[in-house]
């Protein structure tokens, strides 16, 4: 029997519209309840419809760690590399094929601590790629530990008795190495979230976000911050948008305001555009561009 | 297929051997280098820096050697042939992308001009202890394939040797140069394009439904595709099935890992190059490589002329090791020496090799400099007058 006004055909149900963006066959994902990396995907997914990008020229790349496993979710040419190597693997991709659109996905452990030097010189070279940092705060895959970017005072489970050393401020760090578009969000903005990275896609040039993310687990639990609900209402309460704020300005803390926003949006010429005008200035006509990759059609 | 003219500086040349293995790239279809700074290799990719740009490619200096070591096989994955080149402590920081060539099946050559070590050690002056880095210094277990060159000559033909051994196993190349063969210049002929063979990609032709990444065809090797060509792949370097998907239990990290091990060796006969002279009749045999065998010329040239029967056996292809070559001697002769600018390496493979039949003798020495050849002579006397094992 069913009155429901709803009629719900659980065996032709409609497909989820990011459905398409995924690899379905993968499913169920490996993360936690309560973690907020699956939300970001779908943020990231939304952007793809909204911008129009084109998919088959649209490759992901992701380091190790628990942001790193999203390469082995999305349908797209997606290369899960090795731990803080997300970006020089990039770069050499990009490099090497001008005409993708190179998106690297990964943790804020992965790019900012082992991966932290490449980091600063992608966003120094300008590079073409867009960088999403989800930043739980912490070290989750492995269990826990402090992260560079674990706020002061925190509970980890290598600062039992509470961490003492300085953060790092992400957006302050790589608007000073050079990067064309800073944006943070949380996942409580999947809205803005999304229209950032659809923003980062029509950005030409090293483009950086980052999105606040609960980690229930361990970083939550540790803390006794609740679980992935009072994340939310967390973010919901104490996030503020201020567009263009100073980066410096711009830092986190355990329990504190959270400063979301775009706050850099400017232009310099991307690396291949200065490489380019570089060889031709110097040797003219002796400057063979590399061959454009042809891209042979599937059936 | 034949080289790409552009690429082919075809003509007599008198440069070293770190010059000489960049036109061995350039003809061989490498478009692609990512490097950082380091004695005594760099003058591979100074020269790539300024020849690539006018052939259509790009050389790339990153911020350190783990980020050049991965970057090379991003470009492989947009469709470029790509190498790096270091030496000693550069290599050591690029062994974990080593084992992720190798997972990932990343066709790719990485250049070492051997120095003396460890650590800092002798930055402009040569070794060749890296030999069993190569082989064995990244995680886990995997095979790639090393070359060692002898002269410039070599390091142009044989890196074009390391490139297409590369892509038609899709593994990694170790090209162990040394200081002494990267900083000698001698007479260099590079041929007409189409009088060389270079192996292409091998890219599936499959349809994207019936493409596997990771699935093999018969001769271990699977199909590659590219970046951006429409099959949605995934690469990991997690245990993968051959979806590429990850998958990490038993049964598929052994039939992974033996797959990856068994297609270099199985084709080990194939792969195995080596230089002989005289090895009938021998009662000893020199196995030697890279600088060490010029210099082992000579002793076994004054060895000849004492009335000892001396042979010479040199290592082209360094790993897989040509075991099958010395089993094969050590049935016959009394004894192998082994000199090497190191502490004894390859020497532990001549005498894992020769399985007591034969008896070894290392002629080690620290670096820094060679050998001098009377003191490889010494012990060519010594091993000529040795009872037969």
């Amino acid at each position: 029997m069913s009155d429901s006004l709803i009629d719900i055909d659980t065996n032709n149900s409609a497909v989820n519209p990011v459905e398409p963006f995924l690899r379905t066959d993968r499913m169920p994902h490996i993360w936690c309840p309560g973690c907020g990396i699956g939300t970001t995907v779908n943020s990231f997914a939304r952007a793809l419809i909204d911008s129009k990008i084109d998919l088959g020229s649209l490759a992901l790349v992701s380091g190790i760690g628990c942001t790193g496993r999203v390469a082995g979710y999305v349908k797209l040419d997606s290369f899960h590399t090795t731990h803080g190597r997300a970006i020089p693997f990039a770069t050499g991709l990009k490099l090497a094929n001008p005409k993708l659109n190179v998106v690297v996905y990964s943790g804020d452990g992965d790019l900012s601590a082992i991966g932290g030097n490449h980091l600063i010189h992608a966003a120094r070279r300008n590079i073409d790629l867009k960088v999403i940092c989800v930043n739980n705060l912490i070290y989750a895959m492995t269990g826990g530990q402090t992260a560079p970017t674990t706020p002061d005072h925190s509970t980890t489970s290598t600062n039992p008795y509470g961490t003492f050393e300085p953060s790092f401020n992400l957006p302050h760090l790589v608007e000073a190495a050079g990067a064309v578009y800073v944006a943070r969000w949380t996942t409580f903005h999947v809205r803005q979230l999304s229209r950032s990275i659809s923003e980062a896609f029509k950005k030409k040039g090293f483009s950086f976000i980052e999105v606040i993310s609960p980690c229930p687990t361990l970083y939550q639990r540790r803390n006794k911050l609740g679980d992935g609900l009072d994340t939310m209402k967390y973010y919901k309460e104490k996030s503020k948008v201020r567009n263009g704020a100073p980066t410096s300005e711009v830092g986190l803390s355990m329990t504190g305001e959270i400063v979301v926003g775009k706050f850099v949006d400017r232009d310099r010429p991307d690396y291949g555009s200065m490489m380019r005008a570089q060889f031709t200035e110097s040797l003219g006509d002796k400057y063979v561009e590399q061959d454009e990759k042809e891209v042979p059609v599937c059936s | 297929m034949k080289a790409d003219p552009r690429g082919v500086l075809t003509g007599i040349h008198f440069i070293d051997g770190d010059h000489a293995c960049c036109e061995g790239a350039l003809a061989a279809g490498a478009r692609f280098a990512a490097g950082y700074p380091i004695t005594p290799s760099t003058e591979v990719v100074e020269r790539f820096a300024s020849r690539v740009p006018k052939v259509g490619g790009t050389f790339i200096q990153m911020e350190d050697e783990l980020a050049a070591s991965i970057t090379l096989q991003g470009a492989v994955w947009g469709g470029a042939k790509a190498f790096t080149v270091t030496s000693g402590p550069g290599f050591s920081l690029m062994m974990e992308h080593i084992g992720y060539a190798a997972m990932t099946e990343t066709p790719c050559v990485f250049v070492d001009v051997q120095r003396g070590g460890p650590s800092t050690g002798l930055p402009t002056l040569p070794a060749q202890a890296d030999m069993m880095q190569a082989r064995w210094g990244s995680h886990g277990d995997y095979e790639i394939i090393a070359l060692c060159p002898n002269s410039p000559q070599e390091c142009f033909d044989l890196t074009i040797k390391a490139f297409n051994f590369a892509e038609e196993f899709r593994v990694p190349v170790m090209f162990m140069m040394d200081e002494v063969v990267g900083h000698m210049t001698e007479k260099v002929v590079i041929p007409q394009a189409h009088e060389i063979d270079v192996v292409p990609r091998k890219h599936t032709h499959k349809s994207v439904e019936d493409y596997l990444p990771y699935g093999t065809n018969g001769d271990q090797v699977p199909e590659m595709a590219h970046a951006g060509e429409g099959y949605n792949f995934h690469v990991t370097g997690l245990t993968h099935d051959e979806h590429g998907y990850p998958n990490m239990t038993p049964p598929v990290q052994d039939k992974l890992v033996r797959r990856l091990q068994s297609k270099i060796r199985d084709a080990a006969d194939r792969i195995a190059m080596f230089e002989e002279e005289e090895l009938d009749g021998a009662d000893v045999v020199v196995v030697s490589y890279g600088i060490t065998s010029r210099v082992a010329q000579r002793a076994i040239e004054v060895a000849r002329e004492q009335g000892l029967r001396v042979g010479k056996l040199r290592l082209i292809t360094a790993w897989p090791f040509p075991e099958k070559k010395i089993r094969e001697l050590a049935a016959k002769v009394k004894a192998f020496v082994v000199p090497e600018l190191n502490l004894g390496q390859m020497v532990r493979e001549v005498e894992r090799a020769a399985a007591g039949h034969a008896k070894t003798y290392a002629v080690s020495h620290a670096g820094g400099g060679v050998h001098r050849p009377e003191d490889i002579l010494k012990v060519i006397v010594e091993a000529s007058r040795c009872q037969t094992a």
